[in-house]
C-alpha cells in the first residue's frame, strides 16, 4: 500500500495556511483574520483594488499590471490570453515552456505568490497585482542559484524542455520547507509529481534537490 | 479560445443574477476544467463570472474553512484541493478527503482546482471531450462509448450513459456523509445530502450534478464525527501521478466492543456518479474486522458490477482498492 503523500510528513504550508481552520462560534466566523493575499486564497486570482466595484474587462485588449521577476510589467492583452502566453509573446520571458497547454505536464509552471502554478491554465489577468517567478527569475542575472548549479552538476537534465518546470517546483519545496530540516526522497518525488519528463531525469533532479537540502554546497537555498 | 468578457462582482446576489439572466455567462473557480473546455471548443462563453471577485464576508466565508461550535466542519466552495490535502491531522475521522486530496492531479493543478469546482467538474469520457463527437451527453442519440473504447468507463450503473463521475472528492465526501450549501438564485440557501447533488444518467444522461445556472454552491460540511470514527481512501492508477484513477474506494467506520459500526463505502470512477456501496456496508454492519471479512465485502460491492467487454478488469481492481481502504481504516495490516 502506497503511503498517501500527506503522510509523508512533506512540508506544511505553515501556520498562515494552517490558521485557515478556525474554531469558531455556531456558523459565525473570527472576523478580521483573511486577507485578499495568496496565504488565505492560494488559488485566487487578481489583487482588484477595489473589491466593491464591479469590473467588467474586455473582450478587447486590457492593460494588466503585475510583478515578475521583481520587476513591475505591464501587458495589454485580450481576457482570453493565458499567463502562459503572455509571459513567453508579450513579455519575452519564454523559461516557462509550451507543452501541453492542458495542466498536465507542468512544463509551464511558474510561482506566483510564491506557488507553483500551471500558467497555461491560468488568464494573464489573473495575476494583476500579484508576484510572478518564472526560471529566469531564480537566478541573480547571470548567476545561477545553488538549485540550478546542482541540476547541472548531477545531470539533471538532458533535452532540457522540462526543466524549467521541475526547478519550479524543486525552488517552491526547498523555499517552503521549514529552516534547517532535512528533505527526503520522497518529498521531492511528491514536489515533482506533475511534472513530466519524457528523458527520465526523474533520479538526478532528486538526487540534486536532495544536495541542496543538505546544505552540502558553497551555496544553499534555492 | 472564444474571446470573452472578465466580470468582476463582489457580490453573490449579483454574480447570480448576471449568471442566470445573462446569455453565455459562466461562473468561475480555478477554472480548470472550464477552461480545458474552452481550449477544446465544447465550450464558448461570453463571459466568466469570477467566484474568486466575491468580496467581504460572502468572499471570506467561500476561502476559509471553520469549526462550528458544535464540531461540524464547513469547507467553503472555493478552498483548494492543496489546502484540504495538509488537512490531515486535522480532520480525525475525516481522513479520506485529506487523502483523496492529496493524491488528485497533480501540485499545480492543485493549488488552482477548488472543492466546489471539482464536485461541479464534467466528465473526462473521451467521446464527450472529443468537440466533433455527438454522444448522448451531447444530445445524440447513442453513447459511443458501449461499442467503441471503454477501458475507462462504468461498471456499476452504467446506462444509457457509461461515463465514470470524475470527481476524486465526491466518493469520500459521500463516505463522510457531507451535506452542502447550494445558494439559489433567489438568494435562499438550501442544505442537501452530498449525494443528492449527483444525477445520474437514467435521470438526464446531459448532467451530472442538479444546480441550475447562476445557482453557487456555497460551502461543504462534515459532520462531528463519532468517538473513535476512521476514514480511509485507496485508489489504483496506471501511472503514480498526473492520471486519473482507475478505481476508488473511500471507507468510514467506527469499532464498538470489536465490532465494525457506521460503515459507510463509496467507490469511485467505476460508476456515473459517487457509488455508495449498500451490499458492502450490509456485509460490514456489526461484524468483527478481518482480512476474510473484507475480502468479501468487496465481492459484495461488485456484486451488482455489469462490465462493458473492455473493462472487466475494473472488477477486481475496484475490489483491491475496496479492501485496502478497509484494511487502513481498520488498522488491519493487508495479508498480502
Ligand atoms: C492533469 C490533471 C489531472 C487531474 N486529475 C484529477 C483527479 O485525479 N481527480 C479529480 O478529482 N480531478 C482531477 N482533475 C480535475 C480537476 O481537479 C478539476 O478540473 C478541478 O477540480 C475543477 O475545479 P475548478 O475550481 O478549477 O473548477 P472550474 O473549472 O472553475 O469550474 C468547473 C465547473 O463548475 C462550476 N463551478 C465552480 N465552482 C462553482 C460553485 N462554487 N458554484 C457553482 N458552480 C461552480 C463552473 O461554472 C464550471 O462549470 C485533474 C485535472 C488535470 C488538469
Ligand atoms: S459514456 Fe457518456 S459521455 Fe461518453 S460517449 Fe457515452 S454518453 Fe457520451
Ligand atoms: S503546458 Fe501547461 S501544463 Fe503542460
Ligand atoms: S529533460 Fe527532456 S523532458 Fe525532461
Amino acid at each position: 500500500m502506497s503511503e498517501p503523500a500527506n503522510r509523508r510528513g512533506a512540508p506544511k504550508g505553515g501556520l498562515t495556511r494552517r490558521g485557515l481552520f478556525r474554531g469558531v462560534g455556531t456558523a459565525t466566523l473570527l472576523g478580521g483574520c483573511v486577507d485578499r493575499t495568496s496565504t488565505t486564497d492560494p488559488g485566487g486570482h487578481a489583487v482588484v483594488d477595489d473589491a466593491t466595484a464591479p469590473a467588467e474587462l474586455g473582450p478587447d485588449r486590457v492593460p494588466v499590471r503585475f510583478t515578475l521577476n521583481g520587476e513591475s510589467v505591464e501587458a495589454a492583452v485580450e481576457p482570453r490570453t493565458t499567463l502562459l502566453d503572455a509571459l513567453r509573446l508579450d513579455l519575452d520571458t519564454t523559461g516557462p515552456k509550451l507543452v501541453c497547454d492542458r495542466g498536465s505536464c507542468s512544463a509551464c509552471l511558474v510561482l506566483v505568490d510564491g506557488l507553483p502554478r500551471n500558467s497555461c491554465m491560468m488568464l494573464a489577468h489573473d495575476v494583476a497585482g500579484r508576484e510572478v517567478t518564472t526560471v529566469e527569475g531564480l537566478s541573480k542575472g547571470d548567476e545561477l542559484s545553488a538549485l540550478q548549479h546542482a541540476f547541472v552538476r548531477h545531470d539533471a537534465l538532458q533535452c532540457g524542455f522540462c526543466t524549467s518546470g521541475m526547478l519550479i517546483s524543486c525552488a517552491a519545496l526547498l523555499r517552503r520547507r521549514p529552516k534547517g530540516e532535512p528533505l527526503t526522497a520522497t518529498q521531492v518525488q511528491d514536489a515533482i509529481a506533475g511534472n513530466l519528463c519524457r528523458c527520465g531525469t526523474y533520479p538526478h533532479v532528486v538526487a540534486a534537490v536532495l544536495e541542496v537540502a543538505s546544505g552540502k554546497t558553497e551555496r544553499a537555498g534555492a | 479560445m472564444n474571446r470573452f468578457t472578465i466580470v468582476r462582482i463582489p457580490s453573490l446576489k449579483d454574480a447570480s443574477n448576471r449568471v442566470a439572466t445573462t446569455q453565455g455567462a459562466v461562473l468561475r473557480a480555478g477554472g480548470i476544467d472550464l477552461l480545458d473546455h474552452m481550449k477544446e471548443g465544447l465550450q464558448a462563453p461570453s463571459e466568466l463570472v469570477e467566484l474568486h471577485a466575491i468580496g467581504g464576508d460572502e468572499g471570506m466565508k467561500l476561502r476559509s474553512m471553520d469549526v462550528h461550535g458544535d464540531g461540524r466542519r464547513r469547507l467553503g466552495a472555493l478552498v483548494t484541493l492543496a489546502q484540504i490535502a495538509e488537512l490531515e491531522e486535522l480532520f480525525e475521522g475525516h481522513q479520506a478527503l485529506a487523502q483523496a486530496a492529496a493524491h488528485a492531479a497533480t501540485p499545480g493543478i492543485r493549488n488552482a482546482a477548488t472543492l466546489g469546482g471539482n464536485l461541479l467538474q464534467r466528465p473526462r469520457c473521451w467521446y464527450y471531450r472529443h468537440v466533433d463527437l455527438v454522444c448522448l451527453k451531447k444530445g445524440g442519440d447513442m453513447c459511443l462509448a458501449q461499442t467503441g473504447d471503454h477501458r475507462y468507463h462504468a461498471i456499476l450503473g452504467g446506462g444509457p450513459s457509461y461515463i465514470v463521475h470524475p470527481s476524486s472528492l465526491a466518493g469520500p465526501l459521500v463516505a463522510l456523509e457531507a451535506t452542502i450549501d447550494v445558494r439559489g438564485v433567489d438568494g435562499t440557501v438550501r442544505t442537501i445530502a452530498i449525494e443528492e447533488l449527483f444525477v445520474g444518467p437514467t435521470v438526464d444522461p446531459m448532467r451530472e450534478h442538479c444546480l441550475a445556472p447562476g445557482e453557487i454552491l456555497l460551502s461543504v460540511t462534515l459532520p462531528v464525527p463519532a468517538p473513535g470514527q476512521r476514514s480511509a481512501h485507496a485508489m489504483a492508477k496506471e501511472k503514480q501521478s498526473q492520471d486519473w484513477p482507475l478505481a476508488e474506494a473511500s471507507v468510514r467506520l467506527r469499532m464498538d466492543g470489536g465490532k465494525l459500526r457506521d460503515v459507510r463505502v463509496a467507490l469511485g470512477h467505476v460508476a456515473p456518479v459517487p457509488w455508495r456501496s449498500k451490499e458492502a456496508e450490509a456485509a460490514l454492519e456489526g461484524q468483527a474486522p478481518s482480512a476474510e471479512l473484507f475480502a468479501r465485502a468487496a465481492q459484495a460491492a461488485t456484486g451488482p458490477a455489469k462490465p462493458l467487454p473492455g473493462n472487466a478488469y475494473k472488477v477486481p481492481l475496484c475490489q483491491g482498492v475496496l479492501r485496502q481502504a478497509l484494511h487502513e481504516a481498520a488498522q488491519i495490516p493487508l495479508p498480502e
